[in-house]
């Protein structure tokens, strides 16, 4: 059938397949934070096997090349492919040592972004020079199957559909992730930016996709293939402009999930069960992601992806906001009924993340400890930029894993709860989720912070609203004080005021 | 290999990423995403094939191109998985 893959000893088709159970075993163990890091080495392993594999079977050095010497050109390619990856070697390192953890969705972002690309150009690589990928319609059955000749190579109709669908998902993963890294980065507003008949001009670009991937699986000429890339290039910039930053867990997700798409369509025309493992894998993973972060927003992922949310409705409660009572308070107000209470859930949200307010809080967290109060931490799942944003921030501040809950866990506790300490959350303890039926986040899960005997609210002032742009009843509320500062601010004068 | 064996083991593969992501606790979402980051980097091995081949100098520059890109992933992905992963502590009694 193919001209590769036959030319591969058996003991790398096995390796290949170590390579995909042990990417399977390298997810299987972050169930736990005690078996996560075996399951990074694995990830690791997998890797090591799949690389050596392949370069020791197919490049640089072709079978048969290594005896009785290796070529000079061979040798040359070796050294390039070694100090690309040293320099890829390099950058990653450097990167993974320096990134800020506030900064981890722009890196992951960035990271998928890379992903995409490589797909991409894989993708190129193989059209130009199908017989190295061994995806050419054997013409002639000859005995060592180069018979194809460049000018009439036709490349396998089925591998033609496998590289269209990889190019496409690759080259729409980059654009999306540059965009998503931008938005998150900062370099870039955050906000929704909304184009007139964004709908129909979006169907329409990923209408001409397909229909020219359907093209280049009758026909091969370069024009269909640059036409599907420059597309796709397209549609992923406008997919992700029309969505707001909050949404961007959803965004980075599905960003994810296409990523993995992107190397099973490569695995598929190279017949490797390492990159279709993993692709299925990732693809998998980013998927559910995205559909928890969904759920958890009680969206529909179709709106989510049509973007625009926040945006349209923004301005629209204004008038719910009228002067309604409400009570300020101070540092040293909020430490005394800290230091009195016999519990206190603190509920971080993206405000703590920007305020860099972690660390402060954990000490502030400990000094209640000492004073014997119960201290724990509740996450709800869309908190933050990306999903297990706050975990991984508490965790950088040596906040031991037993003391953070994930919402269901946690939410019946409210009722025994002295002090509800929100520090940069807004509509995950909003009320109107559960009683407003007309408001844009009704039905989403939050946090029953009323149910607690009080409320610490941090805010950097009254005039802001959360990102779904609705009025928080929790604010007028008689047990609520509200903190107006900066979260870290906050949080140090509280500290200092429990020291005294 | 045959079309219908590698369409199946993917298939089989969509349903074992299913259960196994299922699985993973939210905790650690973040480090799953780096994780998973990395590893389908595993596109390298088109990479690699693709900068060794002798069909033509733009296809293996291409393909040298993406060798950097994967390798970036790979080592970043895995090391800052690995340094979130170490943050990852129980309480100290």
């Amino acid at each position: 059938m193919n001209l590769a893959s036959p030319l591969l000893p058996p003991w790398a088709l096995v390796a290949y397949l170590v390579a995909g159970v042990l990417f399977i075993l390298s997810l299987r163990g972050l169930s736990s934070p005690t078996t996560a890091r075996r399951g990074n080495r694995f990830g690791i392993a997998g890797m090591v096997i799949a690389v050596l594999t392949t370069m020791i079977t197919q490049a640089p050095i072709p079978p048969g090349h290594w005896w009785p010497r290796p070529q000079p050109e061979d040798l040359v390619t070796l050294a390039k492919i070694l100090g690309a990856i040293g320099l890829g070697a390099v950058i990653g390192l450097m990167t993974a040592r320096r990134i800020a953890m506030t900064a981890m969705p722009q890196l992951v972002a960035a990271f998928h972004s890379l992903v995409g690309l490589a797909a991409v150009l894989v993708g190129w690589a193989a059209y130009l020079d199908p017989q190295s990928f061994g995806i050419l319609i054997p013409q002639v059955t000859g005995v060592d199957g180069d018979l194809a000749l460049a000018g009439l190579a036709m490349i396998n109709p089925i591998s033609r559909l496998e590289l269209g669908l990889g190019i496409a998902i690759g080259a729409i993963t980059f654009s999306g992730s540059v965009i998503a890294f931008a938005k998150l980065n900062g370099t870039m507003s955050g906000a929704a930016i909304l184009l007139p008949a964004r709908h129909v001009i979006n169907l329409g670009t990923l209408l001409a996709i397909l229909g020219l991937i359907a093209w280049f699986t009758q026909d091969q000429p370069i024009w269909v293939i640059a036409a599907i890339t420059a597309l796709s290039f397209l549609i992923g910039f406008l997919l992700i402009i029309p969505i707001g930053g909050a949404d961007m867990p959803v965004v980075v997700s599905m960003l994810n999930s296409y990523s993995g798409w992107a190397a099973a369509a490569m695995g598929f025309t190279l017949h490797n069960t390492a990159m279709i493992i993993t692709g299925a894998l990732v693809g998998s993973s980013g998927a559910i992601l995205s559909y928890i972060m969904c759920r958890a927003m009680n969206r529909s992922f179709v709106s989510v992806i049509a973007g625009g949310f926040g945006a349209e409705i923004g301005s629209g409660s204004d008038e719910a906001r009228t002067d309604r009572p409400w009570k300020r308070g101070s540092a040293e107000d909020a430490a005394f009924l800290l230091k009195e209470a016999e519990q206190v859930i603190i509920i971080p949200g993206y405000g703590m993340a920007v305020a860099q307010a972690q660390h402060v809080l954990r000490e502030m967290a400990d000094q209640l400890k000492k004073a014997g109060v119960r201290v724990k931490y509740a996450i709800h799942p869309v908190a933050g930029r990306m999903p297990g944003h706050m975990n991984v921030l508490l965790a950088e501040a040596n906040v031991p894993y037993e003391d953070v809950f994930e919402l269901e866990d946690i939410n019946s506790e409210f009722a025994q709860t002295d002090v509800a300490f929100i520090i940069g959350a807004n509509d995950v303890v909003n009320p109107a989720a559960k009683t407003d039926k007309t408001s844009p986040i009704y039905g989403m899960p939050v946090f029953d912070v009323e149910k607690a005997k009080s409320i610490m609210f941090i805010k950097r002032s009254m005039g802001g609203v959360g990102y779904a742009g609705v009025d928080n009843d929790v604010f007028y509320m008689d047990q609520t004080m509200m903190l107006l500062a900066d979260a870290k601010k906050m949080v140090e004068d509280i500290v200092k005021a429990l020291q005294h | 290999m045959e079309f219908i064996s590698i369409l199946s083991i993917f298939v089989l593969a969509c349903f074992v990423g299913y259960y196994v992501v299922w699985s993973v606790t939210p905790a650690l979402h973040t480090p799953l995403m780096s994780v998973t980051n990395a590893i389908s980097s595993v596109i390298i091995v088109g990479a690699l094939v693709a900068s060794a081949g002798a069909g033509g100098s733009l296809s293996s520059w291409l393909g040298l191109a993406a060798v950097v890109m994967a390798s970036i992933n790979i080592f970043g992905g895995f090391a800052v998985t690995a340094r979130m992963l170490a943050m990852f502590r129980r309480r100290v009694r």
